[in-house]
Formats: structure tokens, sequence, C-alpha cells
């Protein structure tokens, strides 16, 4: 039905998800855990800087990333002089445009749902002589986890679609950085690749469709897990 | 020994509270809501740090804003109730007992899980949920949890508050036998009276922030100078009394207090047990003279030792019975009605069914 190339822009897309979801949730559930519990000068500027990516044009954070993350650019330089190591026009850097993408959808999910945790049952946790990190993982860690399953499915699924900031950032190199996206793209700019992309669009619509409805389903079943009626 | 100084600026509202709770003993902290008395617990259990402030348990130190000490509420070893139990909804009643005695220092000698569940009567809940609990199962699961953590104080933020009638007087019995069973100084907050009556050994009244007074929960329910405690309605003597025996025939249970016998609706308690009751200064009435041909089953010699006005229209009498005190509400017109002044043999007469219902 589809062909290897195409099959590898899938296996690529999925990929690229999927590392930018375990690479960016670790940090992510940091940074809500830090809007949502704590009291420091700049929180809402901070705030704000995480939400970027949801309003900037992708293809301006995919020039941030190539300015920072390029090899003459301050990180990207490093990077390169240190451990070798080149994001530009790579899988990892695709994996990175399409985590900063994604970041703010998880940060979002978590803090909602530690917003909806009751600080008294920390309280109550430190009473009982927990300490901060004890009490993370036992009390908090296990009440969020609903939000950090839904934030890190929805982030997976829009992962999947991530265009702009993917192509300028990483370029579109079948096998190499071409996703689902980028190769649609450049099956309408092929002539007669109309059905190339109407296949791959199905596709991605398909996968669209799914994620949604797995992290639905997931929210749901943790909730009730976790003891608390399913919303 | 809880020993207790607390300073605390809020907007529009100063809490500063000393005091000293006694160990062992129940040391009820009593006042109006907005007091001040839940913040006072918060402060000794550490959730909130007052801006100055000395609190001592058994010579230890947890907090010298002089010093720059302050234990972080994990080391300071308070099991606390909270009003809303605060079960942690993800894990089982069991891993909910036992998440304290997992983090209690090595060294700490306290009850084992199989004691806790049998005094607080939730072995059969152990498997669940906190979400599958009725109120008052919460709050003894909540009770077993904190006590299960070793502490060396046990903090009650009115644990029986957001329940009804029927779970309050479901959890109470439990809460007694605690304190029977533990040596443990306790920090009961509450805004009822019963439940000081029930539990408590030494009273703290709060009253905007500040101790209005301190003391033996009788002696305070005798001082009529006090507007928190004196204008209510259920205002009155607590006596101490021990059962001397029942008359299930009769439906009469008698009581020995300081200065005689009571005759009060059948209650539970073999023969020597202590029992506290609450004679509401509302219910005694007087007579100069003995009387005859009354249903009223407690007659009582005393000595009327001072008449109190209580605003214009009213009088609290100061009774005096052997070593006991009751007090009696009556109106200004029959004080001066039946001629009474300081010294008077009079008779005090208390109907037994006004022990019957909550309280008595």
């Amino acid at each position: 039905m589809l062909t290897p190339e195409e099959w590898g822009a899938v296996r690529l897309s999925l990929s690229v998800a999927l590392r930018s979801v375990v690479f960016g949730l670790p940090p992510a559930v940091l940074m809500a855990w830090l809007l949502a519990r704590g009291r420091f000068p700049g929180r809402a500027l901070l705030d704000a800087l995480v939400h970027l990516p949801l309003v900037l044009p992708p293809v301006v954070v995919g020039w941030l990333l190539l300015v920072t993350f390029g090899v003459r650019g301050p990180v990207g330089s490093l990077l390169d002089e240190w451990f070798g190591m080149r994001l530009v026009f790579t899988t990892s850097g695709a994996s990175l445009a399409t985590a900063v993408m994604s970041f703010p959808l998880i940060v979002r999910a978590v803090r909602l749902s530690l917003d909806a945790v009751d600080p008294g049952l920390e309280a109550a946790a430190r009473t009982l002589g927990a300490g901060p990190i004890d009490r993370f993982a036992t009390i908090t860690l296990p009440l969020i986890a609903p939000g950090i399953l839904s934030g890190a499915i929805t982030a997976f699924a829009a992962g999947l679609g991530e265009f702009g900031a993917v192509i300028t950032f990483a370029s579109n190199i079948p096998g190499e950085t071409q996703t689902l996206p980028l190769a649609i793209y450049a099956a309408t700019q092929t002539p007669g690749g109309e059905a190339v992309a109407a296949r791959l669009a199905a596709i991605s619509f398909a996968l669209a469709v799914a994620g949604l409805l797995l992290a639905d389903l997931a929210g749901k079943r943790l909730a009730g897990f976790l003891g608390r009626p399913a919303r | 020994m809880l020993d207790a100084a607390i300073r605390h600026r809020f907007p529009g509202f100063t809490l500063d509270i000393a005091f000293q709770a006694p160990s062992p003993g129940v040391t009820a902290v009593f006042g109006p809501s907005g007091c001040g008395k839940s913040t006072l617990l918060a402060a000794v259990a550490g959730l909130l740090h007052p801006d100055e402030g000395r609190l001592a348990l058994d010579g230890a130190v947890l907090l010298d804003t002089a010093a720059r000490i302050a234990a972080p509420p994990e080391r300071r070893r308070c099991g606390v109730v909270f009003q809303d139990a605060r079960l942690f909804p993800h894990l089982s009643v069991e891993t909910n007992l036992r998440y304290g005695l997992r983090r209690a220092p090595r060294g700490a000698e306290g009850p084992g899980l199989e004691e806790i569940t049998a005094l607080l009567g939730i072995g059969h809940l152990l498997a669940r949920r906190p979400a599958a609990l009725s109120g008052g199962e919460k709050q003894r699961v909540a009770l077993g949890r904190a006590l299960l953590s070793r502490p060396r104080i046990l903090l009650m933020d009115e644990p029986l508050a957001a329940l009804d009638a029927a779970r309050r007087a479901e959890v109470l019995p439990y809460l007694a036998r605690v304190r029977d069973r533990f040596r443990l100084p306790m920090l009961y907050v509450t805004h009822a009276l019963d439940e000081v009556d029930r539990l408590a050994d030494h009273l703290v009244l709060l009253q905007a922030g500040r101790v209005l007074a301190s003391g033996p929960v009788e002696e305070l329910a005798a001082r009529t100078d006090l507007p928190l405690l004196a204008t209510r309605r259920d205002a009155g003597a607590l006596l101490a009394c021990v059962v001397l025996g029942h008359d299930p025939a009769r439906g009469l249970t008698r009581l020995g207090f300081a200065g005689g016998e009571l005759r009060v609706p059948l209650q539970d308690g073999a023969p020597g047990t202590p029992i506290r009751v609450r004679v509401r200064a509302r219910d005694v009435a007087v007579a100069t003279e003995e009387p005859r041909g009354l249903s009223v089953q407690n007659i009582l010699p005393a000595t009327l030792e001072a008449i109190e006005p209580m605003g214009a229209l009213e009088a609290v009498l100061r009774l005096r019975i052997g070593e006991a005190l009751l007090l009696a509400r009556i109106t200004a017109d029959a004080a001066a009605r039946l001629g009474l002044h300081p010294g008077q043999r009079i008779w005090a007469l208390v109907k037994s069914v006004a022990f019957a219902g909550p309280g008595g």
C-alpha cells in the first residue's frame, strides 16, 4: 500500500514524536511544578516564555533554534566542540524542534492537574515525616499522573505533525528529517504526487484521532485507578 | 508538656498566644470561628511559620525565632488529624496507615498496626480506598495514621466538625479511647463545648487571636466572668462524677460527686467509671425551703455563695454543694422575689431529663 520511502516517513515521524516526548517530559513536569507551586520573582515572565511556542509562528521557533543550536550558535558550537554533536539537519534536531513546540502542551496539562491536587495532602504527608522529594514521589506525582499521561499523548500526537519548526531547523531530508507532514508537503510539490499526499494525509489523520482518543481513555482509566471519579 | 508562645500578624488580625499544655492530657483550644485556633495548630505543626515565637515540647525546641531555630514539619513528629481527614486518595487504607509508620524515626516506640486497627475498629477497611469510606471511618483512619507515625504530640484540628451528629457520636468514643490508651499530650481544637466536656482536661479559651483564659476545664466552666462561656445556652458547671450504680427498672443511673449524688438517665459504664457531666445553669432552679411533691429527681441542699448579675434581667447564682459548685441562671426578678442573699441555705433543683441528649 505504501512505498518503503513512505513507510520510512511514518516510522521517522513516530520516532521523532516519541523522542520529543521522552526527553521533553521531565523538564516539562519540573517546569509545571515550578509555575504551579513556586513563589519567585519573574514567574510570570517564565510562564510567558514557556507558552511562546504556542503563539509564535513555528518558523520563528525553528529560526531561533537555528540561531541557538546551529553549528555557530552559542549552544550548538559548544555541543559540537565538546561532544561532536550536531543537531541541525539531523533526526535529533527534528526531535528537539518538536519537543520545544510541544513543551507548552505538556506543561499546561500537568499544571492543570497540579492545580487540582489539594496542597493539604502534601501538608499531611509533611506532618507524617515525608521530605520534599519523598512527598513529590509518593503523593504529588501519582496524583498528577493522569495529567502527565494525557499531556504526553497529546504532545505525541501533535509532535507527529510538527512542520514549521522542523523544516526550518532540521530541513527536509528524506530518511533523516522528513517526517509525515514534510513528506506530504514534498509530495504536493511533486507533479503527480496527489495520491501519495492523500495516503499520507489519511495516515496522519488516523494517528491524530487515535492519539486524542487514547489520551482521553488513559486519563479516565488512571483517574479511576487513583480513587477519583472519572470526569 | 508543650510550651507555646506564638505571635503572627495577618492583614487585619494579629495572633498573640502563649500557653502551656500538660503532658499527658488533652488540652482543648476553644473559641469562635476566626479566633485563630486552627492557625495556632498549624504553627505548632510547623505548617505555618509565625513572625515570632517559641515552641518547646518536653524540652525539645521545635521553634525559636529569636535563635533562628525552626524544625520543618517532617521532623517535628506532630501527629495531625485534620478536619477534612486528608487521606491519600490513591493509596489503600492500609498504605495510608503505614505512610507515617514507615517514615517514623527508627528508635521511636509506639503502637503497631494491629493494635491501632483494633483500637479504632478499622480492621475491616484496610483494603479499601478512602473514597469508599464514610466520614466517620475516614476520621478514624486519619487518627490511626497520625498515631502510627509515632508522634510526640497529637494535634487535632476540629476532627468532628465536618461530621453530622450521628457520625460525631460514632467517632467521639474512639477519641476517648485514644486519650485513655496513649500517654500523649494532645491539643484539641474545637468550637463544640460537648467535645471539650467529654475529652479535655485543660482548656485554652481564645478570642480574636488572644488567650482569654486557660486552666483546668472544671475551673473555667465555673467562672461567670467569661462571656465566651457564660452567655452560651449550654453554660454551666462541670461536675467530675463517678458511676455509683444503675437502676434499670427506674431508668436511672446514680452518680456520685464531691457534694452528693445525682440521678441522671441511664448511662453506660460500670460502677466506678469516672464520668463528667455538665449541669447547665439554665436547668438549675432554686428553692428557699425544702420542696415536696415535685417530679424533680435531684434536690440538693446548698449554700448560696454569690449572686452575679448577668445583663439587666438575669442573675447567675453560685451554689456551693459540699466541695462542688453549681451555677444556676434565674431571672433577676426571681432573685429579688425570694430575697436571696449570699450565705443563705437553699435547695438546688435539677431535673434528671436535663442530662439527656448531647452533652448530658
